[in-house]
C-alpha cells in the first residue's frame, strides 16, 4: 500500500510555520502552526482538521518539502472528518469511474493528455499543438483523480492512480504533456509524495506552450491587453511551473496586471467551496477575487483550469472582463482566433 | 358503410372520418402497457357543433364515445375499452382569446401545450402557463382533465387548479358553460363564489363530458430562469429539505429525481430547484435564499449543491423537457410508463426504496421522479420504468412492477393519478361508500346511457 | 425489411410533428390529414404492425406511406437517437411494397414512365435540351462544370423558365458549363424515394458511367433533388463528383459583385426546399444571394430554415399528387403563411417548389398579391 511521506521532525524544527501562518482561511501564528502540524502528524485532533477549506495552498507554502495538505487529508479520512457532503463526494467518485469510454488518438512516445476533460480535444487544434497531435489520450482511464483530496479521500486516489499510471505504461509513452494543470500536479508532485512510480516524463502544458511559442515567434502579434490570471488550486502542487504564466504573457504581449490576489496570495475560484461549504464562503471568495480584477483594470481573465472557468467565467464576464483560457489566448496571439 | 359510419362521415366530413383498419389499429392503443382494444370509428371534428352532433348520435345509438388528446397519459385512458368512437380532439386547436391584464387565455379542447407556449412567446412575452413535461403535442384540456401538474405547480397547485372556466359538451349533446362564463362574458373564475361545478368533469377522464373550451390562467413570465440541483444520499431527509425550500416561497418548481444512470446520477437524490427573476439581482437573491434554506444540511454534510455542468442546464431548463421522453429509449426499445401516485411528501423515502426494490426484483431500468405540488402539500412520485417494446417478457415484468406500485401507493395512503382501469377499481373499493355514492349519482345523471369513455369510473 | 430492428423504438411522442418551437404542426401529411396514422410516429407504428402481419397493405396504407413528402421534418425533430433514419425507414417500407407490386396507381405510372421514357412526362429524350434553345448554354464537351437539369427543369413549362434563368446567369458570370441535352437522364432521386431501389440503381449507374465517359468532375444542379442524390447516394455507387446546387455557385459571384445588379424594391420571403435545407443543410446560399440585391427586404416566415414547412412536393408527391388537394394541402398552407409576412414574392430555389407554390397561389386566388419566383429569376430581373 502506498503511504504518504511526511516527516514530523521537519515541522518540529520549522522556523516559520509557513503552512498555516500563510493560510488564507485560518488565523494562526507561528507557534500554533508548528504545534498543530506536529499534533496532526502524530494523529491527534486539531481544529485545522475541521476548519481547513482544502485550498491546497499549504503544499506550496511549506518550503521544507513536507506535505501539510496531504497530511491533513490523510488524517481527516482516518478520522472520518468530512469536508464535503457525502453526496457530492459520491457523485465525483462516480463520475471518475472508468467506463471503457476512453479515446486514444494516434498515440506516440510523446503524447498529450486531456485527463478527463473532453473540451481539450477541440481546443488543441491548430499550429500550437500540431507538433504532437494527433497523439492524445482522454478518458477516465487517464484521469489523475487528484481532485479527491478536496473530499478528504486519498484512498480512492491510492486505489486508482496506480492503475492510471499503469494505463499510461501500457501505451509505452515516454513523455506526457498534461493539458490539465491538476494532472501534471498528480504525476509530478502527488505521486512521488506517495511513492507511486511514474514511468514517463511529465511536462506541464505551460512549458510546452512556452517553447512552442518561441518557435512560432514569427506568427505572434502582441496582444497588447491587460489581463488578470486566475490561479487554480492545483497550481499549488506545481509552483515551479507558475513562472511560465508570466513568461508566456511576455512572449505574446500581455500585460499581466499586478493585483492583490496573485502568486502565493491567489484566491480559489470557489467552485469546490460552493459544493462543500455552501453559499457564503464561495461567494465571498469569488467577490473579493473578481473585485480585485476589476479594481486593477483587467480586460481579460486568463484561466488555466477549465473548471475555474466554468465556475466564475460567467460572473467575470458580467463584470466586463473577458474570460479566456490560456490556450485560447495563445491561439489569439498567433492569429488563430 | 353502415348507417352510423355514414352519419359520422356526414358530420365531420369524409376526410376526417375513418373506419379503416389502419386507424383502428393505431387508436386501439397508447404508448403504455395497457392491452389494446379497437375503436369502430375514429373522427377528427373541427367544431363544437360537430361534437354536439356526434354526442347526440352516440347517445341515440348507444355507442361509446372516447375523447382523445394526444393519448399520452400512458395509462390506457384513451383506449376505447368497449369500442365505439374515438374522437381525436387535436383539430380543434385554436387559441381563442387572451385577456392580458386578467391573465387568462381561452383555448379550444384540442389545443396542445406546445402551440400555446409558442403563441404566448410570440405575442405575450410577459405571460406563461404551467407547462407539464409531457411531449408538446399533449393537449391542455386533457391535462386539466387528468389533474396534471406543470412548472408552476409548486406555486399554484395542480394544473386543474389553474383554470378559470370550461365549456363542456354533455352526453346529451348540450353545451354547458362552467364558471363565471356561465353568466358573464368574462372567463375569470371556474366557480367561486358560486357552486364550483368543474368537479363534475375534472378527473373523470371524459366519462361525464367533453371539454370543448378551457380558460387557462396565465402567470407572470420573468425574463430569466435558472436551475440549481441539491443532492443528498439521505432520502429520509428529502421531505425536510423540501419543507425548507418551499418555506422560501421563492422557487418556481421543485423536481426530485433519482436514477442509476448515467454515472453522475448514481447513488444520490437530486432536488432540481428552478428559480426566476427579472433582473440579475432578483435571481441572485432568490438563489441565495434557496441556498441558505438548505444550509444546515450542507453543514451536517447530508447534502450539497452540485455544480450543474453547463451542458446540462439547457436540458433542464427547456419546456417541456425533451429528455423526459428520451427515457423511453434507454433500452433501445421506445417504451416507458410510470405510475405517478399523488402522495404526501413525507412518503418520499418509502417511494424511493420501493422503486429500487421493484427495479431489482423485475430487472428493469428505472427513474424515480417527483414533482412537488403546492408548498409541500403533496407530491407526484413517478415510478418510471423503461421497457423494450420488442421484448414481451420485459413488458410483462414492467406491468407487474407497476401493479405492485399501485398496491404500494394505496397502502402508503396515496391516491392514484391518471388511474388505469384497474387502479380505478382499486380506488373505488377503498373509497368511502358515501363518496362513491355521490360519484354514482353524478355519473348516472350526466351519462345515463353509459356511453362516455365507458369502462372508466364505472361505479357499480 | 431494412431497419426492421428499429421500428418498435418509436414512442409516438409526436415531437416529430412539430417545429422546434412548436409554432405549428410541421409534418405536412399530419398537418393535412389529421389522423395520427399520417404522422411520422403513426407510420412507424403501422409499419411495425404491417411487418408483424397485424394489418395488410391496403389502399389506405399505401396512401399513408406514399403521401410522406420525405421532407425530413421528423428527422430534424424526433428526440430519439434513431431520428436520422426515419425517412430511410419510410422509404424501406415503400421498397417492400414496390417489391410486392402493391402500390398506388400514380406511383406505378411514374415508375413505368421513367422506365420506358427516362422521364415522367412521356416525352422523348430529344426534347430534353429544348429549353436551352435561344440561350448561350452549350452542350457539355469538356467544360469545367456539368450543368445538370433534371426532369422538371427539362420538361415542365415552369421548370424550363427556371432552367433558362439559371443557365443564362451561369454563362453570364463567365462560368464554363455545359449541359447533356438529349443525353441527360433522370437522376433517380424520386425513383429512390418512391421505393424502386432497382430502377434507382440502374439510373444512377448509367449516369455515373456517362459522367465518367465525358470526364465530368464537377456538377452544378438546377434541382435540389438531383443535388441530394448526387451528393448522398452516388458516392456509394462509386460516383464521386464535386456537386453544387446552383445557389452555392451564384452566392459568392453575386456577393463579390462579379454579376453586377441593380436594385429592386421588393419585400421577399424565402421558402427553403427540403432537399436543399434539411437534407443538405444549405440554408444560407440562397439567402446570401437575395440579401446581396440592393433594396430587397428579406422577411422570414414563422417556419423557416430547419423548421421550414414543406411545399408538399417531395418524395414523389410532385408527380403522384397523393398529398395534394384541399384547403389544407401543404402548398396552400405555405402560401398563406408567406402572405402573412407581407411579402409580395415567395423566393424558391427548386423547380418543384416553384410549380407547387405557383399552383397554390392560383387556387388561393392570391395572384395579384403574391408571386412565386426562383432566386435565379429574381436575380435575372436585376441584371444591369
Ligand atoms: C414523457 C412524458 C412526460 C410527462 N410529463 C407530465 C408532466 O410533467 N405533468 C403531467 O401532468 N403529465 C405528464 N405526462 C402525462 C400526460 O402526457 C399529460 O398529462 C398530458 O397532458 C396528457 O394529455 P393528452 O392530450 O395526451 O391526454 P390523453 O391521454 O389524450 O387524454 C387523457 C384523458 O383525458 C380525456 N380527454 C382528452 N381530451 C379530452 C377532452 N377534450 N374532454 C374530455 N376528456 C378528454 C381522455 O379521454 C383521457 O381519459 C407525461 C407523459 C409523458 C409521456
Ligand atoms: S489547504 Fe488551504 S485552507 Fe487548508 S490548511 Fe492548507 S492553506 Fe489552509
Ligand atoms: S418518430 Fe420520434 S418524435 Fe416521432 S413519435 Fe416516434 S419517437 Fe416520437
Ligand atoms: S418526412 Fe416529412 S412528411 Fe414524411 S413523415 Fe417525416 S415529417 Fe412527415
Amino acid at each position: 500500500m502506498y503511504e504518504l511521506k511526511f516527516d514530523e521532525n521537519l515541522c518540529k524544527t520549522c522556523p516559520t510555520g509557513d503552512c498555516l501562518v500563510k493560510c488564507q482561511y485560518l488565523d494562526v501564528e507561528k507557534k500554533t502552526a508548528v504545534e498543530e502540524m506536529v499534533k496532526i502528524g502524530q494523529g491527534e485532533d486539531s481544529f485545522v482538521l475541521q476548519d481547513c477549506v482544502t485550498c491546497y495552498a499549504c503544499e506550496e507554502y511549506c518550503k521544507r518539502g513536507n506535505h501539510p495538505f496531504y497530511l491533513i487529508t490523510e488524517r481527516r479520512e482516518e478520522k472520518g472528518i468530512l469536508t464535503s457532503p457525502r453526496a457530492i463526494t459520491k457523485q465525483w467518485i462516480n463520475i471518475g469511474e472508468p467506463q471503457g469510454k476512453y479515446r486514444l488518438g494516434d498515440v506516440k512516445e510523446r503524447v498529450l493528455s486531456f485527463g478527463f476533460m473532453p473540451e481539450f480535444l477541440q481546443w488543441v487544434k491548430g499550429k500550437l499543438f500540431e507538433d504532437v497531435m494527433p497523439s492524445y489520450i482522454f478518458g477516465q482511464e487517464f484521469f489523475c483523480n487528484v481532485v479527491y483530496i478536496h473530499f478528504a479521500n486519498t484512498s480512492i486516489i491510492k486505489e486508482r492512480l496506480p492503475k492510471v499510471v499503469d494505463n499510461f505504461r501500457k501505451l509505452g509513452v515516454k513523455e506526457v504533456i498534461f493539458v490539465h494543470d491538476e494532472c501534471y500536479g498528480a504525476f509530478a508532485h502527488l505521486a512521488p509524495a506517495y511513492g507511486i512510480e511514474v514511468p514517463f516524463k511529465s511536462v506541464h502544458y505551460f512549458e510546452y506552450l512556452y517553447n512552442r511559442l518561441k518557435e512560432l515567434k514569427d506568427f505572434i502579434k502582441p496582444l497588447n491587453i491587460r489581463a488578470a490570471y486566475q490561479r487554480p488550486c492545483s497550481s499549488r502542487l506545481s509552483s515551479d511551473q507558475h513562472h511560465f504564466v508570466a513568461d508566456i504573457m511576455e512572449l505574446i504581449g500581455v500585460d499581466l496586471i499586478e493585483r492583490k490576489y496573485q502568486g502565493e496570495n491567489a484566491l480559489c475560484c470557489g467552485g469546490i467551496y460552493a459544493m462543500a461549504f455552501g453559499y457564503d464562503l464561495a461567494h465571498d471568495v469569488q467577490k473579493r477575487n473578481i473585485d480585485d480584477m476589476v479594481e486593477h483594470g483587467a480586460q481579460y481573465c486568463i484561466f488555466n483550469c477549465p473548471a475555474c472557468q466554468s465556475s466564475i467565467g460567467a460572473e467575470v464576464a458580467k463584470r466586463g472582463i473577458k474570460p479566456i483560457h490560456l490556450i485560447h489566448l495563445c491561439k489569439m496571439a498567433i492569429g488563430e482566433m | 358503410m353502415d348507417d352510423i359510419a355514414h352519419s359520422l362521415a356526414m358530420i365531420v366530413g369524409e376526410a376526417y372520418f375513418s373506419n379503416q383498419p389502419e386507424e383502428a389499429y393505431f387508436y386501439a392503443r397508447d404508448p403504455g402497457l395497457m392491452p389494446p382494444h379497437k375503436p369502430d370509428y375514429v373522427v377528427v371534428p373541427k367544431s363544437v357543433e360537430e361534437i354536439q352532433e356526434i354526442a347526440r348520435l352516440a347517445s341515440r345509438e348507444k355507442i361509446p364515445l372516447v375523447p382523445m388528446g394526444a393519448g399520452l397519459a400512458l395509462t390506457g385512458l384513451t383506449i376505447p375499452l368497449k369500442g365505439g368512437i374515438v374522437m381525436d380532439m387535436k383539430r380543434m386547436n385554436r387559441i381563442l382569446k387572451v385577456n392580458e391584464k386578467a391573465r387568462h387565455v381561452i383555448v379550444e379542447g384540442g389545443t396542445s401545450q406546445g402551440l400555446l407556449k409558442a403563441y404566448l412567446e410570440k405575442n405575450y412575452p410577459r405571460l406563461r402557463h404551467s407547462m407539464p413535461d409531457s411531449p408538446a403535442t399533449a393537449t391542455i384540456a386533457a391535462n386539466v382533465m387528468i389533474h396534471g401538474q406543470g412548472r408552476l405547480t409548486q406555486q399554484y397547485g395542480f394544473n386543474s387548479d389553474m383554470i378559470s372556466g370550461l365549456e363542456v359538451v354533455l352526453a346529451s349533446g348540450e353545451v354547458c358553460k362552467i364558471g363565471s362564463c356561465s353568466m358573464s362574458p368574462d372567463w375569470f373564475s371556474k366557480g367561486a363564489p358560486m357552486p364550483d361545478l368543474t368537479g363534475l368533469f375534472l378527473g373523470w377522464f371524459g366519462a361525464t363530458g367533453i371539454i370543448t373550451k378551457v380558460a387557462v390562467k396565465l402567470y407572470p413570465k420573468k425574463k430569466m430562469r435558472d436551475v440549481e440541483i441539491f443532492i443528498t444520499d439521505r432520502e429520509d431527509l428529502v421531505p425536510d429539505m423540501v419543507y425548507e425550500l418551499t418555506h422560501t416561497e421563492m422557487v418556481e418548481d421543485i423536481n426530485i429525481f433519482a436514477q442509476p444512470k448515467p454515472m453522475i446520477f448514481k447513488d444520490n437524490h437530486h432536488i432540481a430547484i428552478f428559480i426566476t427573476g427579472d433582473t440579475d439581482e432578483e435571481l441572485e437573491f432568490k438563489r441565495k435564499m434557496t441556498w441558505y434554506s438548505l444550509d444546515r444540511f450542507i453543514k451536517s454534510k447530508d447534502g450539497g449543491f452540485m455544480g450543474v455542468p453547463p451542458v446540462m442546464k439547457p436540458t433542464l431548463l427547456e419546456m417541456p423537457q425533451r429528455s423526459v421522453s428520451r427515457f423511453a429509449d434507454v433500452k433501445k426499445g421506445g417504451g416507458f410508463e410510470y405510475s405517478g401516485p399523488i402522495i404526501m411528501v413525507e412518503k418520499y423515502p418509502e417511494c424511493a426504496h420501493k422503486i429500487v426494490e421493484l427495479a431489482e426484483k423485475y430487472d428493469l431500468g428505472y427513474s424515480g421522479m417527483a414533482r412537488i405540488i403546492g408548498r409541500s402539500h403533496a407530491m407526484m412520485y413517478g415510478f418510471a420504468f423503461t421497457f423494450n417494446r420488442a421484448d414481451p417478457d420485459m413488458m410483462d415484468r414492467t406491468r407487474k412492477a407497476l401493479h405492485e406500485v399501485s398496491e404500494f401507493a394505496l397502502e402508503a395512503g396515496g391516491v392514484f393519478w391518471k388511474a388505469t382501469v384497474d387502479e380505478q377499481k382499486m380506488a373505488m373499493e377503498k373509497m368511502d361508500p358515501n363518496t362513491l355514492g355521490i360519484m354514482k349519482m353524478i355519473k348516472e345523471n350526466l351519462d345515463p346511457n353509459g356511453i362516455m369513455n365507458p369502462g372508466n369510473w364505472e361505479v357499480i | 425489411m431494412k431497419y426492421a430492428d428499429i421500428v418498435h423504438r418509436c414512442f409516438r411522442c409526436g415531437y416529430c410533428k412539430f417545429t422546434s418551437d412548436y409554432t405549428d404542426f410541421n409534418c405536412p401529411t399530419y398537418r393535412k390529414f389529421r389522423f395520427e396514422t399520417y404522422s411520422p410516429g403513426g407510420r412507424m407504428w403501422l409499419i411495425r404492425a404491417w411487418l408483424n402481419g397485424e394489418i395488410k397493405n391496403s389502399d389506405r396504407f399505401q396512401e399513408i406511406l406514399f403521401s410522406c413528402a420525405t421532407c425530413a421534418n421528423c428527422v430534424e425533430h424526433c428526440v430519439f437517437t434513431f431520428s436520422e433514419d426515419l425517412v430511410n425507414i419510410f422509404i424501406s417500407a415503400r421498397e417492400e411494397m414496390v417489391n410486392d407490386g402493391i402500390i398506388p396507381p400514380p406511383v406505378r405510372d411514374y415508375l413505368k414512365n421513367i422506365n420506358i421514357n427516362g422521364n415522367p412526362y412521356k416525352e422523348p429524350a430529344s426534347e430534353r435540351g429544348k429549353w436551352a434553345e435561344g440561350t448561350l448554354v452549350e452542350t457539355y464537351k469538356d467544360q469545367e462544370y456539368l450543368f445538370y437539369i433534371g426532369c422538371v427543369g427539362s420538361y415542365d413549362e415552369r421548370g424550363k423558365k427556371i432552367a433558362r434563368a439559371v443557365g443564362n446567369l451561369l454563362v453570364k458570370a463567365g462560368l464554363s458549363i455545359g449541359i447533356l441535352g438529349d443525353k441527360e437522364n433522370c437522376d433517380g432521386n424520386e425513383v429512390r424515394t418512391l421505393g424502386e431501389a432497382g430502377l434507382f440503381q440502374f439510373l444512377a449507374e448509367k449516369n455515373i458511367a456517362l459522367f465518367r465517359d465525358l470526364g465530368v468532375k464537377k456538377i452544378i444542379t438546377l434541382d435540389p433533388h438531383a443535388f441530394n442524390t448526387f451528393k448522398k447516394d452516388y458516392p456509394a455507387l462509386d460516383g464521386e463528383f464535386e456537386v453544387y446546387h446552383y445557389t452555392q455557385i451564384l452566392a459568392p459571384l453575386i456577393q463579390s459583385g462579379k454579376i453586377p445588379l441593380k436594385g429592386l424594391n421588393d419585400k421577399i420571403t424565402y421558402h427553403d426546399p427540403c432537399y436543399l435545407g434539411r437534407h443538405n443543410g444549405e440554408y444560407n446560399a440562397p439567402r446570401k444571394i437575395l440579401k446581396a440585391i440592393p433594396g430587397i427586404e428579406l422577411v422570414e416566415m414563422d417556419r423557416s430554415r430547419e423548421n421550414a414547412f414543406c411545399c408538399g412536393g417531395g418524395g414523389g408527391n410532385f408527380f403522384t399528387d397523393i398529398l395534394g388537394g384541399g384547403e389544407d394541402s401543404p402548398s396552400r398552407i405555405r402560401v398563406r403563411e408567406a402572405l402573412d409576412t407581407g411579402a409580395g414574392i415567395i423566393a424558391v430555389a427548386c423547380p418543384q417548389c416553384a410549380k407547387m407554390l405557383d399552383d397554390a397561389v392560383k387556387i388561393e386566388q392570391l395572384d395579384d398579391r403574391l408571386k412565386v419566383m426562383d432566386v435565379a429569376e429574381i436575380v435575372t430581373n436585376c441584371l444591369l
